[in-house]
């Protein structure tokens, strides 16, 4: 199976195929709902990120509390489309690629192909698993949304699924 | 004479019941993805309910949730009339699942105020009292979460609606719901009764052990029929495509208006999970 890395070249990129499997390592952020209201804000208000969105990852997820002695909690993604009214400014801002489940609007698959993104789906229903990929994991900001809360964490061969590629080619077409 | 069950008891029972629905998937929903598993002629559809199988396995060896979103908890109590609590019911099933929350470090999802929002927290539940004969206390506990509780609908038919079309708008649910929801979904459907009560019914019948046939033989077949078509959409595991959209439909009726016919569908994932204790 492919194995890529992040941060993701745009070359490696172009060449993913929705439908393709690949192996996953490196860091992505976490955002789900109540974080992404909060980006899309900071766009609007033209104020500064908490972190650097450029060429980032972002996995819609909200994880359980990290149990002690382990890394992360379950944590597999949630329902995609719901960040959908935020993604295509997101993508202008900067970030590459998405982590998520389910079908994305048009916006977003026109805004993936404008922009030269990747939109993976990762195991859904699976969080026990994935937390196995997960290496490392930090808060990065907005601590107050608990489990909406930013965290960047380090995955190594986190098995995901090319959802729509750079062409805006969806594997649910 | 009334026998007294003490709300510590309740809060331990539900603390605990918490816990285990969200570590351990049920024994009938595991077992009808294993023949999900074993049918599945697609590739990829096999790979992932193989995903969602050792999900399962590890998420109950390692005590983790099964799935990170460990839904917003509805109990539903089953009150002998001949049982007296002593202390508050329902404060005695919040803390319970507060507790069973924290202990279980399952996930904190409910916020106080729906327009509001503010800082998620790990109650309060939705809880439901029945009475019934006796005096012994049975407590559900079935968190929910919202990736498919979001794809819930209800339709008021008329009473004359034909069979096709409530069959029909029962399997055009599912195809909304599509691959959003984590398909294999369980689909309870709720008959009859008024608008809230068949929402409730749809709820209830996810509780049912899905290997079970259903004791009213027009309901069964009903039920089979509508599995049949379902897993026809070709929707499957992750919405991939494959056989496996559903892994059963489970129905719960009840008598209604002569002017009407209520049905209500409530999509489960395939982590469906629910703990049943009777003290």
């Amino acid at each position: 199976m492919k194995k890529i890395n992040t941060p993701l070249l745009k070359k490696e990129i172009e060449k993913l195929k929705a439908g393709e499997k690949v192996l996953l390592s490196g860091v992505i952020y976490t955002a789900r709902d109540s974080a992404h209201k909060r980006l899309a804000q900071a766009i609007a208000r033209g104020r500064a990120f908490p972190f650097d969105l450029k060429g980032q990852i972002i996995y819609y997820c909200g994880p359980t509390p990290r149990p002690k002695g382990r890394i992360i909690g379950s944590c597999g993604p949630t329902t995609s489309s719901r960040m959908d009214a935020f993604t295509p400014a997101l993508l202008k801002a900067g970030i590459i690629g998405m982590i998520g489940k389910g079908r994305r609007s048009a916006a977003v698959v026109e805004a993936i192909k404008k922009y030269r993104g990747v939109y993976f789906l990762a195991y859904a229903g699976c969080g026990a698993l994935i937390s196995k990929y997960v290496k490392k994991m930090e808060l990065t900001a907005y601590k107050e949304l608990g489990p909406e809360a930013v965290y960047r964490l380090e995955v190594c061969d986190l098995p995901l699924i090319v959802g729509i590629d750079t062409t805006g080619r969806s594997l649910y077409d | 004479m009334s026998r007294v069950i003490s709300a510590a008891m309740i809060r331990e029972a539900v603390a605990k019941l918490s816990i285990s629905a969200n570590l351990i998937l049920r024994k009938d929903i595991l077992l009808a993805l294993k023949r999900a598993y074993i049918k599945e002629p697609n590739r990829r559809a096999r790979e992932i309910l193989c995903a969602i199988i050792n999900n399962a396995h590890l998420a109950r060896k390692e005590g983790l949730a099964i799935c990170q979103d460990t839904g917003l908890v509805s109990v539903f109590v089953q009150l002998g009339q001949g049982a007296r609590i002593a202390g508050s019911l329902n404060e005695a099933i919040n803390k319970g699942v507060e507790s069973g929350y924290r202990r279980g470090y399952l996930r904190n999802s409910i916020v106080r105020d729906p327009l509001l929002r503010g800082r998620p927290g790990y109650q309060p539940a939705v809880i439901h009292i029945e009475m019934i004969k006796g005096n012994r206390v049975i407590l559900t506990v079935m968190p929910k979460g919202f990736g498919c509780e979001n794809k819930t609908q209800l339709k008021m038919f008329n009473p004359t609606a034909t069979m096709e079309e409530i069959k029909s708008f029962i399997v055009a649910t599912v195809k909304e719901a599509g691959p959003d929801a984590c398909p294999p979904y369980i689909i309870g459907v709720g008959l009859g009764g008024t608008a809230d009560y068949s929402l409730l019914l749809a709820k209830k019948a996810l509780i049912r052990d899905i290997n079970k046939p259903n004791t009213v033989r027009q309901i069964n077949a009903l039920e089979k029929e509508l599995l049949k078509e379902i897993n026809r959409l070709n929707i499957g595991p992750m919405g991939l495509g494959g056989q496996s959209t559903a892994l059963a439909v489970n129905i719960q009726s009840y008598p209604t208006h002569i002017a009407g016919l209520p049905v209500a569908v409530s999509i489960s994932c395939h982590a469906l999970r629910s703990a049943t204790e009777t003290l």
